[in-house]
């Protein structure tokens, strides 16, 4: 560690178990999220979303909070890898996230016993698509026509969302006996 | 919540918010994607309107232009170009018309179709 040449005392920040964990799962999510950004898409705008699955898994493994960090720094760490902070493409990334985070706060009060992370993954799955659209429809594209694109990017939403559900409630049972 | 059971498959719940799921984006595509199938026409030609007909008639229309006559053909629903006098046959190429909002246009000749329903689809060329 470089001494500070000067008299104050330096500020260390202590850092927690907690931050630790944060720090390894938001890993996993940035590069799931750089492995997809390779992948072309079919059609602009519709993705997998597959580091959704990791802030799923945080959700059910540990907490709300853990999710909320590990999703938000995976999208602000991303657009600096791939160099679109403050671009459309990152306010669309940050919009949908925060959407999907909204729907599941309301989903993690479900009853475990009905609902797994499947319905999660579907709702937060619609509602990410709703905040992006609300996104291009206020700033990047303020035409009606945007309704259009609706119906494709909701079922597009329902397969990937009920795809990665699938594959939570797996990596979730797969994973019972391991501790944190 | 570290104590939760986790069976691997999906519980009623997620049947019930799939169901839903697939409901919402098949009414999604129905509102949506909704499109209205026209019932008038209205003619223009130059400046003026030439006339606003009932698409439900089996009709020939020819119409004098600057270059020419302009033939219409209207049929149960649906209406074209038959032939017109312009060079390029662009308003003849496009074929049949049958949705709300659609437009043929001639611009040598001055004649344009424009379909309508009940109420005027969204006019993104006067937008």
């Amino acid at each position: 560690m470089i001494r500070s040449t000067t008299n104050e005392p330096v500020q260390v920040i202590q850092l927690t178990i907690d931050d630790h964990r944060v720090a390894k799962l938001t890993a996993i999510a940035i590069g799931l999220h750089l492995v997809e950004s390779i992948f072309p898409s079919p059609v602009p705008g519709v993705k997998p979303g597959i580091a959704n699955i990791i802030t799923l898994y945080v959700l059910y493994k540990y907490d709300f909070v853990t999710a909320s960090w590990v999703s938000l720094l995976r999208v602000f760490a991303s657009s600096f890898l791939l160099g679109n902070f403050l671009s459309p493409t990152f306010a669309l990334s940050l919009s949908g996230a925060i959407a999907s985070l909204l729907a599941l706060s309301l989903t993690r009060y479900f009853p475990r016993r009905y609902f797994s992370a499947v319905t999660s993954s579907i709702l937060a799955a619609f509602a990410h698509i709703a905040g992006q659209l609300f996104i291009v429809r206020i700033w990047l594209i303020p035409h009606a026509g945007v309704s259009y694109l609706i119906p494709v990017f909701a079922s597009t939403a329902l397969l990937f969302g009920l795809i990665n559900g699938l594959i939570v409630i797996k990596l979730l049972n797969n994973n019972q006996q391991v501790k944190s | 919540m570290l104590n939760t059971r986790y069976s691997g498959k999906p519980l009623v719940g997620d049947w019930l918010i799939i169901i839903l799921s697939v409901a919402l984006v098949l009414t999604l595509f129905k509102t949506l994607w909704h499109v209205e199938q026209a019932t008038k026409l209205l003619i223009r030609q130059g400046d003026h309107v030439f006339a606003t007909l009932s698409l439900d008639q089996e009709r020939m229309i020819r119409i004098q232009g600057p270059i020419g006559y302009s033939t219409i053909i209207l049929s149960n629903g649906k209406v074209r170009f038959e032939s017109s006098p312009c060079s390029n046959q662009y308003c003849v190429h496009q074929g049949w018309l049958n949705r709300v909002g659609q437009v043929a246009v001639c611009l040598p000749n001055q004649v344009s179709l424009e379909l309508l329903g009940r109420q005027k689809s969204y006019d993104s060329l006067n937008y």
